[in-house]
């Protein structure tokens, strides 16, 4: 299955990621009306070390997936290779996020979980983060 | 420093109504010019630090920044322009040269804006290149001027070392330390792809680009520095600087602050000595000490690769040229004088030299004149920045061009001529690894690629206009060429008509 | 007359008609069919030029080489005399007899010599017969005013003025000549020179070119020529390509062949997928010479001494068609001027482009 990888040989640590995602997920046109005097709502997350590595951490579509395991609403399921939540079961009891090793779920703000659907979620052929990484740090690929 | 005299020569104006503080301006300014006040909550900048360089701009997310001249003025005068005040305060307070990168961004006449192409109207027809076969191929080096035959009568094929392009544009030379590993290396993949050459300048070849060797020019300057026999033997041909267009007569300084890590080694000179190439070479205080290089060069390499000399154009280029013919060498490079550098005083570059144009038509005709021009190829550097500037210059008689500007503002250079403070945002003229990595070699090589490709299908256009589809038939056809606006004195330099005539 | 710019001083694009006769046995016949030929292809001249070459037309002088040349004065001509004298040994002069036609005028006066090189001039010089003699009309052309030698092979004679070909035909007697091989050519210039010189065919020695087209490669030719020790002082297209095969073929003795593929030569994909033995040779070949490429379209006919050469340029931008006849080999602009003169040919067709089509005296026939 296609999924987003990252290469942090690329990543310049510039968080275009984080915005592309939350423009993407927010139902608005406008990138000023997604984020301008808001908090960043990303399902992407860059992790900056000091030594100078960046690199992208979003959802691995785990084969054996920790937060499915633990989801105890079964809002969390497996659609093919993904894993999607269903957002009218979740209680937002946060044991997901206790159990993901990667820290790639995080709540929204609808009250729910949320994670990264690979911008299916949102009418997108190419999930953002990608489309808009300027160094091609973040790709979209079969391997 | 008791007064700062020099105001900011460029303002960043955010538009806060666009700016959702998302800080990447912050992030990718080497020169530190934005930062997020948190009390204010809201970027803040400090415009003095700011080169235009654009990588701000570039990235910016919502378009919340641009880049404008300060209308910031000295009280008006033709002779005493703000420029000449300024730098006599610079130099007042530093008793030092004032350096400069890039080529020369003074108003001189770009001849190559003076020049028209032709084009067939009825009496022979234009050629459309999408319909019919459309040559670019060219093969540079020296040319034998008598057909031998062998005892059955064969003609004997004993060619002399040959580079074969598939389009008559090359990489001109660009030194691994003035430029990075990233820049050399999507120069490289991008050769290899496109059938041409890159050039490594002096700076030695990476281990890791021997693989690209069939694609590479290896330069021997005035430093030899990173020459060793396995380099020599590495690239496609072996080129000589005598001179660099941006700052003919003098040498180069790489700072040692450069000279770190696999630089060092490459250029094999101890981390942190600042790498000085002398004027002159030291071995060659005249021609016949040229020839004698060259021949050394052809020697080591057991006659297998052309070897190039490259020559600034100056005043008397082309009795230069002519003797440069005569040393053996297969290859001249001639570089104008709004070439590029990646550090020169800037008294030098914007001083000394002259145009390309002028010194390309001069040496063509001087060299046809003695007869000689087949004993070398031509080519031609110092601001090639179009495809039409690349037919003019064919048409003139160069056999092909080197382009290095162009190559790097493919490569996102968005000439801020800063190259020699080592922070370029580019991730092009810098070592800082935070900073190189920012060009990523598989989109610097494929936008090199789109170029070439792109100005390739332009000549083929202008060629098929014109009647010609085979650029050998473009060579030194300067009847193809009508200048505009020019003096007779210029027409006849450039052996060319008015456009009318 | 003044009014225009002489060939020389102004580059002038022209399109033409051209057609040839030649017997391959070497059977004489008169220039007559040569007018028929290039009668019926009229609409291709303009009336600004034509002319005639015919080989094998003076047999009783066939070691001399044959100068036909114009004046413009008496003045000219004692200079060009003494000249001639000076250099060569002058066997016989004349002045080339002509027919008065109403559509022929303003001519100049048109003279023939038979001449040999004086052997002590000719050892002084250290040159071979031949370059001796193509410097020496070089010299008169470029030197001597009013002077043009336009016609100085052995045993063929160039004819040529302006007006229309027929009436250049009449006006010189072609018809009361007898060669094995005749070229002809109707001019359609774009401009109005009225200068005889720059009527066709060129000529160089022994060889005579008649060309229509016009090379989009000119410049580019011509100043590679030039760097040979060629001056291109007419500025045609015929002028240079009578070089580029002067050089390439008596001076760096390529056959034809090799010719035809320098100057027409294949593309790069089509050398590619040639064997490894001839994609060396072509490439050696075309690379050596690049700059003897002729671009834009082109069909020529080249008479050299013993046979005729045709070549189309390698787009076949031109018409060019050939024609066989027991022994009788015919080349045209048009498929009618060969059938006015021949209306039944045991072969006819188009040679391809950059593909010459060469064809000599059959072995043992003396020209």
């Amino acid at each position: 299955m296609k999924r987003v990888y990252v290469n942090e040989e690329w990543c310049l640590g510039c968080h275009l990621c984080e915005y592309n995602c939350a423009f993407a997920n927010s139902n608005e046109d406008d990138m000023i009306l997604a984020c301008k005097d808001k908090s960043l709502d990303a399902r992407i997350t860059i992790e900056d070390r000091d030594d100078g590595v960046h690199f992208a951490v979003n959802c691995r579509e785990c084969k054996d997936p920790l937060c499915l395991k633990s989801c105890i609403a079964g809002a969390i399921f497996r659609d093919g290779d993904m894993i999607r939540i269903d957002k009218d079961r979740c209680v937002l009891c946060y044991s997901c996020i206790m159990a993901c090793p990667y820290g790639a779920l995080r709540p929204t703000k609808e009250k729910v979980m949320g994670k990264c659907e690979l911008c299916t979620d949102n009418g997108r052929k190419t999930p953002a983060c990608v489309e808009g990484c300027p160094n091609k740090a973040i790709v979209f690929e079969e391997r | 420093m008791a007064i700062n005299y020099i105001y900011p020569e460029y303002e960043v104006v955010r538009n806060y109504d666009r700016c959702i503080s998302c800080r990447v301006c912050e992030r990718q300014c080497a020169n530190l010019v934005h930062h997020y006040d948190t009390k204010r909550g809201k970027m803040i900048c400090d415009e003095s630090k700011c080169v235009a360089c654009h990588r701000c701009v570039a990235l910016c997310p919502t378009r919340a920044l641009k880049i404008v001249k300060s209308d910031h003025t000295f009280k008006e005068n033709a002779n005493w322009t703000g420029e000449k005040i300024t730098n006599i305060y610079r130099q007042a307070e530093s008793g030092g040269v004032l350096l400069a990168s890039m080529g020369t961004p003074k108003n001189y006449p770009v001849y190559w804006d003076k020049i028209l192409i032709n084009a067939s109207q009825v009496t022979n027809p234009s050629i459309d290149p999408l319909r019919e076969p459309m040559e670019t191929k060219v093969f540079l080096g020296h040319k034998n001027d008598k057909i031998v035959r062998d005892q059955y009568g064969r003609i004997k094929c004993d060619e002399t070392p040959q580079l074969e392009l598939q389009v008559p544009v090359m990489f001109s030379a660009m030194s691994y330390g003035s430029i990075s590993y990233n820049a050399h290396k999507s120069l490289a993949m991008a050769s290899k792809k496109l059938g041409i050459y890159y050039n490594t300048g002096e700076g030695g070849l990476h281990e890791d680009f021997y693989e690209y060797g069939p694609n590479t020019i290896v330069q021997i300057a005035s430093g030899r520095f990173g020459v060793h026999p396995d380099y020599l033997k590495a690239g496609a041909a072996l080129e000589i600087k005598m001179g660099q267009g941006a700052k003919p007569g003098i040498g180069g300084h790489l700072p040692g602050a450069k000279i770190v890590g696999d630089v060092s080694k490459t250029r094999m000179i101890p981390e942190g000595s600042d790498a000085i190439s002398p004027a002159p070479h030291h071995d060659i205080y005249s021609i016949e000490d040229l020839r004698q290089l060259v021949y050394t060069l052809k020697e080591a390499t057991n006659y297998t690769k052309p070897v190039i000399v490259k020559i600034a154009a100056v005043h008397n280029v082309s009795a230069i040229a002519s003797g440069v013919a005569r040393s053996g060498a297969d290859i001249i490079a001639i570089d104008g004088f709004r070439g590029g550098t990646g550090a020169a005083p800037a008294a030098i570059r914007d001083n000394v030299g002259i145009p390309i144009e002028l010194a390309l038509a001069s040496v063509d005709k001087r060299l046809r004149d003695e007869g000689i021009r087949n004993d070398v190829s031509l080519v031609v550097g110092g601001s090639i920045r179009s495809s039409a500037d690349i037919v003019k210059a064919i048409a003139l008689g160069a056999d092909a061009v080197y382009i290095a500007t162009s190559a790097l503002i493919a490569l996102g250079c968005h000439l801020c001529r800063s190259c020699h403070s080592g922070r370029c945002n580019w991730g092009i003229a810098t070592q800082r690894p935070d900073l190189v990595k920012r060009l990523n070699p598989e989109i610097g090589s494929e936008k090199l690629v789109n170029l070439i490709h792109a100005w390739q299908h332009e000549i083929k256009e202008m060629m098929g206009g014109m009647g010609i589809n085979s650029i050998e038939a473009l060579r030194g056809n300067r009847a193809m060429l009508r200048g505009i606006g020019l003096t007779r004195e210029e027409l006849d330099i450039l052996g060319i008509k008015h456009a009318g005539e | 007359m003044e009014s225009f710019q002489r060939e020389g001083d102004v580059r002038i694009p022209a399109g033409c008609a051209i057609s040839s006769m030649f017997s391959k046995t070497g059977r004489k016949f008169s220039g007559e069919g040569m007018i028929k030929s290039i009668s019926i292809m009229h609409d291709r001249s303009n009336g600004l030029g034509g002319g005639f070459a015919g080989y094998g037309i003076y047999p009783e002088y066939k070691d001399f080489y044959a100068f036909h040349v114009f004046y413009d004065s008496d003045d000219a001509r004692h200079i060009t005399e003494d000249f001639i004298d000076e250099h060569f040994d002058i066997v016989n002069l004349s002045k080339i007899p002509t027919k008065k036609n109403k559509n022929i005028t303003d001519e100049p006066l048109i003279w023939r010599y038979f001449v040999t090189p004086l052997p002590t001039k000719l050892a002084q010089s250290q040159l071979e017969e031949d370059e001796y003699t193509v410097r020496c009309v070089v010299k008169i052309n470029t030197h001597i005013k009013g002077a043009y030698v336009f016609s100085s092979g052995k045993n063929m004679g160039i004819f040529k003025a302006v007006g229309y070909p027929e009436d250049v035909g009449r006006f010189y007697r072609v018809d009361e000549y007898e060669g094995y091989a005749w070229t002809v050519h109707g001019r359609y210039p774009t401009n109005t020179p009225g200068w005889w010189g720059g009527a066709h065919p060129f000529g160089l020695l022994d060889y005579s070119i008649v060309h229509n087209g016009e090379i989009s490669s000119y410049d580019a030719n011509r100043r590679a020529i030039e760097m040979y020790g060629y001056r291109c002082t007419l500025q045609t297209d015929t002028e240079v390509i009578t070089y580029m095969i002067d050089y390439l073929h008596r001076k760096q003795k390529l056959s034809l062949e090799e010719c035809a593929h320098v100057i027409a030569a294949p593309f790069w994909s089509t050398i590619d997928r040639m064997n490894e033995d001839k994609k060396r040779e072509y490439t050696y070949l075309r690379n050596t010479f690049s700059s003897l490429l002729i671009n834009g379209p082109f069909s020529i006919i080249l008479g050299f001494d013993g046979g005729l050469m045709a070549l189309n340029d390698r787009l076949k931008l031109r018409s060019l068609v050939a024609a066989e006849k027991n022994d009788m080999v015919y080349f045209s602009s048009e498929e009618s001027a060969i059938k006015i003169i021949e209306p039944n040919p045991d072969r006819i067709w188009y040679p391809k482009g950059g593909e010459p089509v060469i064809v000599t005296l059959n072995e043992g026939v003396e020209a």
